[in-house]
């Protein structure tokens, strides 16, 4: 860089030493400011209205089944705290609920997101590492270990709250008869869940029971977790599609989970106009925290599942911008200092 | 420094005096003196990372960190995992690591370099060349000519007559000039007779190490007889021997109890007004943390004992109480919302400082070719306090000016010389271009001698009787000695430069000064060598203003040749002269419009008689007990009479390049810029005046030159009330005890038109008196031009701390000698003027740089920009880091107060580090509003700095009200759009991961855009790091969400498959859309509306300059001349004394020593210093200021000598 005859402490001649690098200098004039605002404003109401009018078309029917009102059916539930309660929850379609439809459950005022619920399961344990089953990690405390300190597998508070209501839904055929509908509960988890974070321990002597063995079920559990789906053996232990769905904590306190899918035989283009009557088996307990709990159908558009919000907000930032545009016109037809030169 | 400490601590007993014999070497080690092994290095390898990391930890934002990761490794509080904390803290404990540990290896590498010099050292009667670091208190030492000097010495012998060395102190105090040093003649003796030196033993009693430049008291025990020692004999390290061609000595102090290392005491740590505005914020935010976490921590306490208790059953808290789980939120929420104290920042700014300090250093325009210097920022810390200077001091010479004169015009008897007429009778400007007069005539001319008027030479050469008397006046009537080292090749060593230009003026006409001797004067006129009788030297002082002499010449004609200042010599004229003092006089006006330093010259000639009279009487009043002075000053009133008037000369004090300019772009910039010099009245505001500070057309100058307190304040009180005829009297002049201990801040008052301020030392000393501050501060604010001339370095130092305590406005002083030390200390930013000789300045300086044009680049380019950085990357970061943290905040209302954060741990950890650093930084290096060259073209953009607009409290709080809304935006925008709904494939979106991932996703694109609005200036770096960042979030998430490295560490990375199974959705992309608009527009439209509605200097610049490339080139601007009816009444940069010691024979080297003092009064002290630069000590200028109680000591001046000797 250094040329002849230049002294020997001469700084180098670049543009980056001597702070000339070419550069883009955007500049906020009105040029690009009030034609920015007003393109902006008129592509958030394009994708306003879209996402609103999509928002409309998407179906969603719930319905809240805890039994705080005196007329819901499942009051009794509430009031017996024998097991096994179940209690039918009927309803009726006017129109075809176009398909897939989407079987939901739905919690509220439940904190799945408190950080020490949160922690409360092992990692290595829901990897089939039966190392962890004979003494689970301590984030899993008080469910580690039961009260004869056998370990718990799986062991946490989030586990060991799985929600264990299940359902079953019938249409009403010319009133009486009722017609089972199918309910996929198949994929009802994210496939990495399924397929990475959750392993099942090897089976021991032929027997998945036996890679158990020396741990206890969950307290709150009815059945141990090689039990929870006794007929397919892909859906069981760990792998349990309800269990992945649990165990995939929600953000806010009132949140739904995905329970089933409307897929299957003549329900796989909807459900049609009817009655229907959901069966209900009672088991979970949310009243002492003033927990609620509802079943949802809904289906899907490109955009996901019914949310008016984003396609409002983007109508408001919209119809804002094309506003602000304006107003900046008057203010800019106004004052003007872009051509003024007294600077 | 540490290791003065330790020393201190090994050795209890304080050192109460040394005891030193020479050639002992047994003897000397038992008091376990130091040796001359010098070591400045903090750490070895060994010590550094257990020390270093002490260090480092009493640093107040490392100690919180430590903080943090205690707390985070109690299970109980815990919020977040360990390494969140431990990855940031590492990182910057790395960073300042190695920046410490390269300081230190190079502080090892100039130990080394300094400690392996050689010396000679006399051991057992011979010389054995030896390294420092091996010298010890005791041994004798030979120096040769142009060493260094090794320790502290006391001097034996010499090989000069007189046992007299030479030394430069230009390390030491920034003095240029030589000083003397005499051995005792008892051990001078010995000479180098190196059985002699061997065999001496004389012992040295003398006071323990101490940092007293300028003082020595010992006494030396030899042959049963005792001599007293003082700072005469001693040699100080850190001095160079000059002249001598050896020299012996006795190392008395070595190592680190020399006098130099004794005086590297700590610099002051100077800090910025960012940083102690940022000191205020961090206790702000620390009070904000604080406030969050108690009203979360309440929050906790409320819902556990509402919801909380109820969801036991599926929530088991071990925690009984509310108040303890409450407690522990508290804490838990510390660790989570620790990002509002910015601990990273630090290492950011320092980061950034560094940077521009860089871009100071590389400035080729700051680079001076002819000294080959460029310019340095000697302080990495400061760079952002440049672009906020509201007050410069100046010193003058060698600052302002060149410290050059030159013979520039000349009026003999009556006929001007000197400008350049052309055919039209029109004057022109003199350029580099023209051709200056030959003097190829003249074998002994000096070639750098320019002139551009050829009519004078030619009155040369027709030898006009009037011409050769001016210049024989100019040859014979000075104190400059001459040294001819080869034949023609004349130096001439003059004490002030204003008689070196004229004695060369003369030497180039033809009139050459050759030698010397203390009684004759050795000059060649036009060819021929003629030898004058030098009769009398009719020194000058400041009373007398002039000078004479008194000469025989070869033909025996007595002569005696008088130069002074104009006001004084037209006094002592002849009346017959009147009629070419008037045209004299015109000529004389001329002269010092332009700025010039003028003198008149005059002559008498003396009948034989009369002389020898006076030369007796001379001799009576010289060696008279009383009124010695009195009496010599009379009978120089006597002689100095009815001379006649030969003509006049001016010189010009060259200002340095540009400086007029730059003043008059610093105005405008509305910086003040006050003179403080050490030079007389006269010639201060002489400088005022050319260098445009002070003008004309200003409404009125003020000088206050009184010699009581009371006249003082008068002359204050009137100038005030002159300039704003309303101000309160005294409602400023409340003493501040009264008003309790906070320093008040006078503001500033506005003035109508210009006026301009000179008070002199004297004045000065009493002006900055506790009871008069205030009104000197305010009567000096209003004034658009200070200068305070004869002023001591201590009254420097005075003046900026008296500006500092009472106006808020950032100082920055400039100098470049030992003079200015205190000041360039004192003041916010010192800067000094390198590539010149003396050091000292720039030792003690934060910036340095060769010419004082430089300054405006300095303040306005690389000031403003890093003003403007370093306040955009303040105002971004805080943004981002408050947005980023905000949101745990909202998050707490919807999950129960558990302390639970809205993100990853894996982005938590990397958000600062990674994705938004680089983007923030690239911002902060590179960007500008407008380029350098409009920058200088419109000083005016400078202004937003000085009143700190750009980074205040209040936009502190703009910055948080910002962050706030922007994390509402945040977190309720993904909050709603999540809200019970789900993906398109019918799966719940709303699970924790997914929300994790998509806030943070809002938020890394919202803080981009909202860095891609801030940045004006796109280089590709900055594209790099923006769209680098923005991807490496992306690459990074997706990376820690694979399946391998969950594989590898389940528990730390969880989110495996989230980006996967979020990104894919198209409602999470106009999430992500929405919110960073919904964040940045209302930025945007704010500032739209502010730029048109109220512009900003810099919008209104940048607005008027798009469309322009480069500002057109300046025109050059020609010299400023001006008619004034000021006349310079007495400028010659004269000390008292030269007289004396032109005819002792002391400097008269080679010389047959001392010989009778004949006329000459003696009684001189041999310390006589000769101070030609540094003219605020002059003896003189000490009489002349009784005022001055403290000594301007070496203490002041030298603390920071440090490291000067390597």
């Amino acid at each position: 860089m250094k040329n002849e005859g230049e002294g020997s402490e001469r700084p180098d001649n670049t543009a980056f030493t001597q702070q000339r690098l070419p550069a883009w200098q955007p500049i906020l004039s009105a040029g690009i400011v009030i034609p920015g605002f007003l393109i902006i404003g008129l592509a958030f109401i394009g994708i306003g209205i879209g996402l609103f009018l999509t928002s409309q078309t998407i179906q969603v029917w719930e319905m809240d089944y805890t039994g705080v009102e005196k007329d819901s059916p499942c009051v009794r539930c509430t009031i017996q705290s024998s097991q096994n309660c179940t209690c039918d929850v009927t309803f009726s379609l006017s129109e075809l609920f176009t398909g897939p439809v989407f079987f939901y459950y739905g919690l509220s005022n439940y904190y799945q997101n408190f950080r020490k619920y949160g922690v409360s399961k092992d990692y290595y344990q829901l990897t089939g590492d039966t190392q962890y089953f004979k003494s689970p990690q301590d984030v899993c405390s008080p469910y580690k270990y039961d009260s004869q300190n056998n370990p718990i597998v799986p062991c946490g508070a989030i586990a060991n709250s799985m929600f264990n209501d299940t359902f079953e839904l019938y249409q009403i055929i010319n009133g009486t008869t009722k017609k089972q509908v199918p309910l996929d509960g198949k994929g009802i988890s994210w496939w990495t869940d399924y397929n990475i974070k959750y392993r099942n321990p090897s089976s021991v002597n032929g027997s998945f029971a036996n890679a158990f063995e020396g741990t206890v079920k969950p307290i709150n559990w009815p059945k141990a977790v090689y039990e929870l789906d006794p007929v397919d053996q892909n859906n069981n232990g760990f792998l349990n599609q309800d269990f992945l769905v649990w165990m995939r904590r929600s953000a806010l306190p009132q949140f739904r989970k995905l329970y089933r899918r409307i897929t299957e035989g003549d329900y796989a283009a909807g459900l049609p106009a009817g009655n229907y009557s959901l069966t209900v088996h009672y088991n979970y307990p949310v009243l002492s925290f003033d927990g609620r709990k509802k079943v949802v159908f809904s289906n899907v558009s490109w955009m996901g599942g019914k949310n008016d919000f984003l396609g409002i907000a983007y109508l408001v930032v919209g119809s804002l911008c094309v506003v602000m545009s304006v107003v900046m016109l008057i203010v800019y037809a106004k004052f003007k200092f872009s051509d003024d030169d007294d600077a | 420094m540490s290791f003065f400490g330790l020393d201190c601590m090994r050795k209890k007993e304080k050192e109460v005096e040394r005891k030193i014999r020479a050639n002992d070497r047994e003897y000397n080690s038992s008091f376990r003196y130091a040796t001359n092994s010098i070591k400045t290095s903090k750490y070895n390898p060994f010590t550094f990372l257990p020390l270093n990391l002490f260090e480092q930890f009493q640093r107040i934002a490392n100690a919180y960190f430590l903080f943090l990761l205690i707390l985070q490794v109690i299970p109980a509080i815990s919020s977040l995992s360990w390494f969140t904390t431990v990855v940031p803290l590492v990182f910057v404990l790395s960073v300042t690591a190695a920046k410490d540990a390269i300081d230190d290896i190079n502080r090892h590498r100039s130990d080394r370099k300094v400690n392996n010099r050689k010396v000679n050292v006399l051991i057992n009667g011979k010389l054995i060349s030896e390294k420092w670091m091996n010298v010890q208190v005791g041994d004798i030492i030979k120096l040769e000519n142009n060493q260094f000097v090794t320790a502290d010495l006391f001097l034996l012998s010499s090989s000069e007559p007189l046992n007299l060395v030479y030394i430069e102190t230009a390390e030491l105090d920034g003095e240029t000039n030589l000083k003397v040093k005499q051995a005792l003649t008892v051990t001078g003796d010995m000479g180098d007779n190196l059985e002699a030196l061997a065999a001496f033993n004389g012992e040295v009693c003398c006071e323990p190490p101490n940092n007293r430049l300028d003082r020595f008291t010992g006494t030396l025990t030899f042959d049963t007889q005792k001599y007293s020692l003082d700072n005469e004999r001693v040699l100080l390290r850190g001095c160079t021997l000059r002249n001598t061609d050896w020299c012996f000595g006795l190392v008395l102090f070595a190592g680190p109890e020399t006098k130099l290392m004794q005086n590297c005491g700590k610099s002051t740590f100077k800090r910025t007004s960012i940083d102690r505005l940022m000191n205020v914020l961090v206790l702000f935010i620390f009070g904000l943390l604080a406030l969050m976490c108690i009203i979360l921590a309440v929050g906790n306490g409320i819902w556990e004992n509402h919801a909380g208790s109820k969801f036991k059953a599926f929530l088991p808290r071990e925690e009984k109480s509310t108040a303890l789980s409450a407690f522990l939120t508290f804490w838990s929420y510390i660790i989570i919302l620790n990002t509002v104290v910015p601990i990273s920042l630090y290492v950011s700014m320092e980061v950034i400082r560094l940077g521009n300090s860089y871009y100071i250093n590389w400035d080729r325009s700051m680079y001076h070719a002819r000294t080959d210097t460029p310019a340095e920022a000697r302080t990495t810390t400061l760079n952002e306090e440049l672009g906020q200077i509201k007050y410069i001091f100046s010193d003058k010479t060698g600052t302002l000016t060149q410290n050059i004169m030159t013979f520039n015009k000349c009026s003999i008897n009556g006929k001007s010389y000197g400008d350049v007429i052309d055919n039209s009778g029109q004057r022109l400007e003199i350029t580099e271009e023209m051709t200056p007069v030959d003097f190829s005539f003249n074998r002994l001319a000096d070639p750098k001698f320019l002139f551009y008027d050829h009519s004078l030479v030619e009155a040369v050469k027709l030898e006009l009787p009037d011409v050769h008397a001016f210049f024989r006046l100019l040859a014979l009537c000075h104190t400059v000695m001459a040294e001819e080292k080869k034949e023609g090749h004349l130096v001439y060593q003059a004490q002030s430069p204003d008689e070196g230009a004229l004695v060369t003026a003369a030497r180039n006409f033809g009139f050459v000064f050759r030698s010397r001797s203390p009684e004759t004067v050795t000059i060649e006129e036009m060819g021929i060598q003629r030898s004058y009788e030098l009769l009398a030297i009719l020194d000058f002082n400041n009373v007398r203003k002039r000078m004479s002499v008194i000469v025989r010449n070869p033909e025996g004609k007595l002569t005696l040749y008088c130069k002074g200042a104009d006001t004084i010599v037209y006094e002592r004229l002849h009346p017959s002269c009147s009629e070419l003092m008037k045209v004299t006089t015109e000529h004389l006006n001329e002269f010092a419009g332009e700025g010039l330093r003028t003198l008149v010259l005059a002559y008498k000639d003396l009948d034989e008689e009369y002389f020898a009279e006076w030369k007796q009487r001379h001799h009576e009043s010289s060696v008279a007990l009383e009124d010695r002075e009195e009496k010599l000053e009379k009978l120089y009133e006597e002689i100095e009479k009815d001379m006649m008037l030969i003509g006049a000369t001016s010189i010009e004090d060259k200002l340095q390049d540009g400086v007029a300019q730059t003043i008059e772009q610093l105005a405008k910039a509305e910086i003040k810029i006050w003179v403080l010099t050490g030079d007389k009245q006269e010639t201060a505001e002489n400088i005022g005046y050319s260098c445009n500070l002070l003008r004309e057309e200003m409404n009125d100058v003020f000088i206050v030159a009184a010699n009581s307190p009371e006249e003082v304040r008068q002359e204050l009180r009137d100038a005030r009330l002159k300039i704003c005829p309303e101000t309160e009297q005294d409602k400023l002049l409340i003493p501040e005890f009264i008003l309790g201990n906070t320093p008040k801040v006078v503001q500033d008052e506005n003035v109508n038109g210009e006026y301009g301020l000179v008070i002199n030392g004297h004045s000065l000393a009493y002006a900055l008196e506790s009871n008069m501050e205030l009104e000197f501060l305010r009567t000096a604010c209003m004034c658009k031009t200070v200068i305070c001339c004869r002023v001591t370095p201590l009254q420097k130092a005075q003046v900026v701390e008296l500006v500092k305590k009472y106006k808020k406005a950032v100082t920055l002083a400039i100098g470049d000698g030992a003079n200015d030390v205190s000041m360039i200390k004192a003041a916010h930013i010192g800067v000094g003027i390198s590539g010149q000789e003396g050091m000292q300045a720039v030792l003690s300086s934060d910036f340095s740089f060769a010419q004082f044009r430089f300054l405006q680049r300095l303040l306005l380019v690389h000031g403003r920009w890093s003003y403007l950085r370093m306040c955009k990357f303040l105002r971004y970061f805080f943004y981002k880091n408050f947005t980023f943290t905000f949101v745990h905040f909202w998050y707490a209302f919807f999950c129960g107060f558990s302390a639970q954060t809205v993100y990853d741990e894996g982005f938590i950890t990397l958000y600062n580090l990674v994705y938004t650093a680089l983007p923030v930084l690239g911002m902060s290096l590179f960007d500008q509003d407008v380029s350098d060259r409009w920058s200088l073209e419109y000083p005016q953009l400078y202004v937003p700095g000085q009143l700190s607009q750009y980074f205040s409290k209040r936009a502190f709080m703009m910055c948080a009200l910002h962050s706030c809304y922007s994390s509402l935006v945040l977190f309720f925008v993904p909050y709603a759009a999540t809200y019970d709904t789900a993906r398109d494939d019918g799966k719940d979106g709303a699970d924790y991961q997914s929300f994790a991932l998509i806030t943070q996703t809002c938020l890394t694109v919202a803080v981009c855009v909202q860095l891609v609005l801030d940045l004006s200036y796109w280089t590709v770096v900055n594209h790099l790091f923006v769209w680098g960042s923005l991807g490496m979030f992306f690459i990074l998430t997706f990376t820690m969400y694979t399946d391998g490295l969950f594989r590898l560490r389940p528990s730390s990375f969880a989110f495996i498959g989230t980006a996967r199974n979020c990104l894919n959705q198209p409602n999470v992309w106009l999430t992500v859309a929405l919110t960073a608009l919904l964040c940045v527009l209302p930025v945007f439209a704010y500032r739209f509306f502010c730029s048109q509605i109220s512009p900003t200097i810099n919008e209104k610049v940048r607005y008027k300059v798009r469309p322009m490339k480069e500002p057109a080139p300046r025109p050059r601007r020609t010299r400023l001349t001006r008619r004034s009816t000021r006349r310079s009444g007495y400028a010659f940069s004269h000390a008292h004394g030269y007289g004396d010691l032109v005819t002792s024979g002391r400097f008269l080297r080679r010389h047959t020593p001392v010989r009778s003092m004949g006329l000459i009064p003696t009684g001189r002290s041999p310390g006589f210093k000769p101070t030609g630069r540094s003219a605020g000590y002059s003896p003189v200028g000490r009489e002349q200021n009784p005022k001055q109680k403290v000594e301007p000591t070496s203490l002041q001046m030298f603390r920071a000598v440090k490291d000067s000797s390597f």
